[in-house]
């Protein structure tokens, strides 16, 4: 019997090491599985590389796991966002490295990963300083520079609704990586905020199929991070 | 028409985006970048349809929602929270940057620090130690869409000239740029360098060229003159 439902976040993150690489889905707030981040925040595994679009804000979710110096390294398009303060500190103090990708390149890089390519050329970042040191080639009519896939020990997600296998639909934008990152992560968890029995979605509409994901874990009243700055919270 | 004295003369930044809404074909997928870009929805010509991409996810933005009706998981590449108009759809960032880098937007305005006479664009990091750098889609954008266009003021607050012979700020992309719209003219970039198309109303060419760092060319026809 397939079932890939677990108790609790804490239950999901229990087996991440320390120096871990872990995707961390959302775009801003949009899909950022806070819960998650929290319990694995509990869980205490650090030297941990996270590859997610943002770096978080205030001192909730994402940007606690930042502060909590648990985060050695991040991969990320735009670590810079209103109230996030986390970040700056620890990339100035030299605590946590940056490897900064265009947007796209990120999104393409985790999908390839997840696809089993190990390896593209894009035009993207070409003439830049982000496209320096990378293998260049002429293609066509363009120069364009070779970005290699990621496959990463962990993903965590934030999802609408869940089945036992795994088969997820997401929430308006909040969706961004997430498909993406459940192919790319070896192990895929998801936090959904309700979960279904299996039957219950039409196989038409399915957004990520089950196979991509590991574990189903339901967070049904998920919080959100701009609520959550606002009213001044931390974590833990 | 006259403008107080005190007025610097040139067009406001709702006058820029209304003027770069003008330029926009009927029916185009448009990309905003964040900033005075997003002004250019304000207005969208009588009689035409312009479908807004969003590259967190979504085509087909409306406007911001109305105080408390928001969805802090539907929110712009901005992170500000926005509404879908009839016929949007959701996808993920794969796809969404397939549109991007596939050629499938018709046109993306972007703002910037410095734009080269040959269009190179430089917009997302001001260079430094200290700067923490943050590029999102941009370099995506410029590589991808098969028009961009810049909505700039002419010059910093500090009165530098942001339109260059090449750019000092770190590059977004190389020879990208189509067309500039400053506070002061409508401004193609050509394979002979910066070439005015249009005058703010009120605005002298030399004035134009005093304050801007590389050859700047006239068209035959100048409007708004």
């Amino acid at each position: 019997m397939i079932d890939k439902r677990v108790a609790s976040p804490a239950e999901a993150v229990a087996d991440v090491r320390d120096g871990a690489s872990v995707l961390i889905g959302g775009f801003g707030e949009a899909g950022s599985p806070i819960e998650l981040i929290h319990a694995l925040i509990d869980q205490g595994a650090r030297d941990l590389t996270v590859i997610s679009n943002n770096c978080g804000s205030g001192e909730v979710g994402l940007a606690a796991l930042l502060k909590a110096k648990r985060v050695t390294k991040v991969v990320c398009s735009f670590p810079r966002t209103a109230n996030s303060t986390v970040f700056p500190e620890l990339y100035r103090s030299g605590f946590t490295e940056l490897e900064l990708v265009p947007q796209g390149t990120l999104a393409e890089r985790i999908r390839a990963g997840g696809a089993g390519i190990p390896a593209f050329y894009t035009p993207t970042a070409v003439g830049t300083p982000l496209g320096e040191g990378k293998e260049q080639r002429h293609i066509g009519d363009r120069d364009c520079v070779l970005e290699h896939g990621i496959v990463a020990d962990f993903a965590l997600i934030k999802a609408r609704v869940a089945d036992p296998h795994g088969n997820l639909l997401y929430n308006k934008t909040a969706r961004n990586f997430s498909p993406l990152m459940a192919m790319a992560g070896r192990t895929t968890i998801v936090q959904a905020t309700r979960v279904v029995p299996a039957g219950d979605l039409d196989p038409e509409v399915i957004v990520t199929p089950g196979i991509f994901v590991d574990r189903v874990t339901c967070v049904a009243d998920p919080a959100h991070e701009s609520t959550l700055v606002a009213a001044g919270a931390t974590y833990p | 028409m006259s403008r107080p004295s005190e007025h610097a003369p040139g067009w406001t930044r709702d006058e820029m985006a209304r003027r770069v809404a003008v330029d926009i074909r009927d029916g185009s997928y448009v990309n905003l970048g964040i900033g005075i870009p997003e002004l250019v929805a304000k207005y969208v010509p009588a009689g035409r349809e312009f479908i807004y991409h969003t590259e967190n996810g979504l085509l087909g933005m409306g406007p911001s929602p109305a105080e408390g009706h928001g969805d802090p998981e539907l929110i712009n590449a901005g992170k500000r929270q926005v509404t879908t108009v009839p016929g949007a759809a959701y996808f993920h960032q794969s796809d969404s940057f397939a549109m991007i880098r596939g050629g499938h937007l018709d046109l993306c305005v972007l703002g910037a620090l410095q734009v080269a006479q040959h269009g190179d664009l430089a917009n997302w990091s001001v260079g430094g130690p200290d700067a923490i750098p943050a590029v999102g889609g941009a370099m995506d954008l410029v590589a991808g869409v098969k028009s961009i266009f810049v909505i700039t003021q002419h010059c910093t607050k500090t009165g530098e000239p942001k339109l260059v012979e090449s750019c000092t700020y770190p590059l977004t992309g190389v020879g990208v740029v189509d067309r500039v719209y400053t506070d002061l003219a409508v401004i193609d970039v050509t394979p002979d360098g910066f070439r005015v198309i249009e005058l703010a109303p009120g605005v002298e060419l030399d004035f134009v060229r005093e304050r801007t760092g590389a050859p700047l060319h006239a068209a035959e026809r100048l409007t708004g003159v």
